[in-house]
């Protein structure tokens, strides 16, 4: 009848590769290929400058409340660079750089945020779930298409995001516990960014670390530096692969910092500190990466400026297209009709015909 | 009587209200540090302090369950849902549990509490910013179901709701939180749940509406005095469950007409409720079939759109009109 420590099959890890100088831990370190390595770069690097333009759109009222990505762009680009492409994708709210990286455009994702319903088309062959508002909801979804794949047989992976707010939800234990019993393909992807608005991570949970959670429902948890890109695709690509041969699912919590407001009708001044927001300004994700390319002969200072020039060109075009659509599509309002059901019951199309002849007589009286 | 705006008017009741009495306490998400993201308990956690002014983890289930518990312990809690578009990860308590206490305990427990959250749209918010859903908790049994319409009424009955034995879903219309002032008393001011106001007296016909769209109806209602002089007589619910059918039943025994007026969708909305009331208590008086002026019954579209979809001055007197015209 003894007393002693219970042996879990499963423990929680912590992974740092690249530090916050661009130092290397070559035991650690992955082989990346270098185009791979570029392209992680590069993708690192327009996340945060649409993000830049972002704030400055919305700033100017041209388009309205978003989410910035500011200081955890290695949090998300490394998990879902260890995707393929026909593996599924489940966001929240703050993945615009995951998005890109999956296909997905700027320009609708300026449309998604400047207001129009037409936003929320995917466009064809990508398999990404639309932006989820409701904080941890879509974990749930990503274990049902988990599901789809074992059951298909199918040997896919479904990633989703989430903050460290979103596991005090109770869809996001249920999420957990469902893809653990089921042992279905899935990645769960934690951007702790400190903070839940004005909720600190330490308020948020009495837990050590997040990753630990996965403990409680049979799973490996991993705790990542996630302003390392090397780490963060390192522990991904290790839970995609034993998702993808039947491993089951994993947790990896992302350590990172929400370095700009939660979102533009937010004011952290209210909450925290300059010097918080200025200690994690030095741990960059991006420029400790352009020092370790930069070590490797994999980036030159010209080549980065060519590269921001690009990328520049690249976000001013996404940006001047998608005004121009906005203009032409501000009077489409009758597609708010569009897409309730498969097919619109009679009473919704009187509806939508009462609306259409009240937008015809005043543009009648207008004209 | 100073001049306020609806938030502040709020402020002020959390604040007479957590002064006078100590078993009321404040809890949701931002709503310590932070003052509530739309800045309703700003203060609250200066003069009251964290353990009565609760900032909590992130989870709506466990703000409603966690008030439940309070509530019958003693303590009167006024949570806050951030947006009433996250207040269904919170139903089940509010159903299971908050609506049917009093019920299963047979009058030993009872629910003394007030779920405050700011609802329906015109503020060019993301999705699940806009949306107007009160008929979910005006449909359930137990559960009251107020909407004030300005910075007065949000306060008085916010008092009420505050001193209410049973729990209260307390719906606060985002888009008029800073948009006009009123003359607030300093001395506690409150209105009795279930009973509506003649905000505008008239003998034509009857406008009845509530929270956003009172004060476009009463527009519609001056328009129709100097366009039509037709005079109109506004009805502002205040609470939609209970709701006061006397007030609205009585004023179209008067008129012979009526409109009602809601962001919500048409179908089973608060406004179905009332025309089937007004069916029931003031047939004989009807001269003309009631008008529902309403959101759609669609999911209410992003932003670009949303003024297209909401009910306004317009179409309210083109509702009018038809009812007076028919
Ligand atoms: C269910 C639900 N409750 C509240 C909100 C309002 N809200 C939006 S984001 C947020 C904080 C989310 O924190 P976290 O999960 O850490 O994600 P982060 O914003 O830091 O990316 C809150 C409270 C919401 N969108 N959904
Ligand atoms: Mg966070």
């Amino acid at each position: 009848m003894p007393r002693e420590k219970i042996d879990l099959p499963h423990h929680v890890e912590y992974l740092s590769i690249l530090d916050k100088d661009g130092n290397v831990d070559q035991d650690l370190e992955p082989d990346i290929p270098d185009d791979q390595l570029r392209k992680l770069h590069r993708y690192m690097l327009l996340g945060r400058r649409f993000d830049e333009r972002m704030l400055r759109l919305q700033r100017q009222g041209r388009i309205g409340t978003f989410a910035p990505i500011k200081g955890q762009e290695a949090s998300q680009i490394g998990p879902v660079a260890a995707l393929r492409e026909d593996d599924w994708m489940v966001p929240a709210f703050r993945e615009a750089g995951a998005m890109i990286w999956r296909g997905q455009s700027m320009e609708g994702i300026l449309l998604l945020y400047g207001g129009f319903n037409q936003a929320g088309e995917m466009p064809e062959g990508i398999n990404n779930l639309p932006v989820a508002v409701p904080v941890g909801t879509q974990v749930l979804h990503a274990v049902g298409l988990g599901y789809g794949m074992k059951y298909r047989g199918d040997d896919r992976v479904a990633m989703t995001f989430f903050g460290d707010g979103a596991t005090s939800e109770g869809d996001f234990h249920e999420g957990l516990n469902f893809a653990g019993v089921f042992q279905t393909p899935v990645v769960f992807v934690c951007q702790n960014n400190h903070w839940a608005i004005s909720i600190p991570r330490s308020h948020q949970t009495r837990s050590e670390t997040l990753a630990q959670k996965a403990l409680a429902y049979g799973m490996p948890g991993i705790q990542v530096d996630g302003n390392d890109i090397l780490a963060t695709y390192v522990a991904a690509t290790e839970a995609v692969e034993r998702a993808r041969s039947g491993g089951g699912p994993t947790l990896i919590e992302c350590v990172t910092y929400r370095r700009s407001v939660h979102t533009t009708a937010d004011d952290p001044t209210r909450y925290r500190t300059d010097e918080e927001v200025a200690e994690w300004e030095e741990r960059d994700p991006i420029t400790r990466f352009q020092k370790y390319l930069k070590d490797k002969g994999l980036l030159s200072d010209q080549e980065l400026e060519e590269l921001e020039e690009e990328i520049d060109t690249e976000i001013r075009d996404a940006v001047e297209k998608t005004e121009k659509r906005m203009e032409e599509l501000a009077g489409e309002a009758m597609v708010m009709f569009e897409h309730m059901y498969a097919e619109l019951p009679p009473y919704l199309r009187e509806q939508r015909d009462e609306l259409a002849r009240e937008l015809a007589a005043k543009e009648g009286s207008n004209g | 009587m100073a001049k306020m705006t609806m938030v502040q008017a709020l402020n002020h009741a959390l604040h007479q209200q957590m002064r006078k009495d100590d078993s009321v306490v404040v809890l949701g998400e931002d709503v310590g540090v932070d003052g509530g993201v739309f800045r309703v308990t700003d203060g609250l956690i200066d003069e009251f302090g964290k353990e009565r002014v609760i900032d909590t983890p992130l989870a709506e289930s466990a703000i409603v369950g966690t008030s439940i518990g309070m509530a019958i312990y003693g303590l009167k809690p006024v949570g806050e849902i951030q947006f009433s578009g996250f207040s269904y990860l919170a139903f089940h308590q509010l159903e299971s549990h908050a609506a049917r206490m009093r019920w299963r305990s047979q009058g030993g427990y009872h629910v003394p509490m007030v779920l405050r959250m700011p609802y329906a749209g015109g503020v060019r918010a993301l999705e699940h910013h806009s949306e107007s859903r009160e008929a979910y908790y005006a449909h359930t049994p137990g559960l009251k179901m107020v909407i004030p319409s300005g910075p007065r009424t949000a306060r008085a009955l916010l008092v009420s709701a505050i001193q209410d034995p049973d729990p209260v879903i307390f719906f606060e219309p985002k888009s008029v939180y800073r948009a006009f002032r009123e003359e607030v008393p300093e001395e506690e001011e409150s209105m009795p749940l279930g009973q509506a106001q003649v905000v505008r007296e008239g003998g034509d016909i009857t406008l009845i509406a509530y929270g956003a769209m009172l004060r476009p109806t009463l527009e519609a209602a001056q328009r129709l005095e100097d366009e039509d002089g037709v005079q109109a007589e506004v009805i502002d619910l205040l609470t939609i469950s209970p709701l006061d059918t006397d007030t609205f039943a009585e004023s179209v025994r008067k008129t012979g007409r009526a409109v009602v007026v809601h962001e919500a969708p048409r179908s089973f909305g608060p406004g179905a409720e009332v025309v089937s009331r007004l069916v029931e208590k003031s047939f004989w008086y009807l001269e003309a079939p009631i008008q529902r002026v309403t959101g759609f019954d669609i999911i209410i579209p992003m932003f670009a759109y949303e003024q297209v979809y909401l009910p306004g001055v317009e179409r309210i007197l083109r509702g009018a009109r038809e009812t007076l015209n028919a």
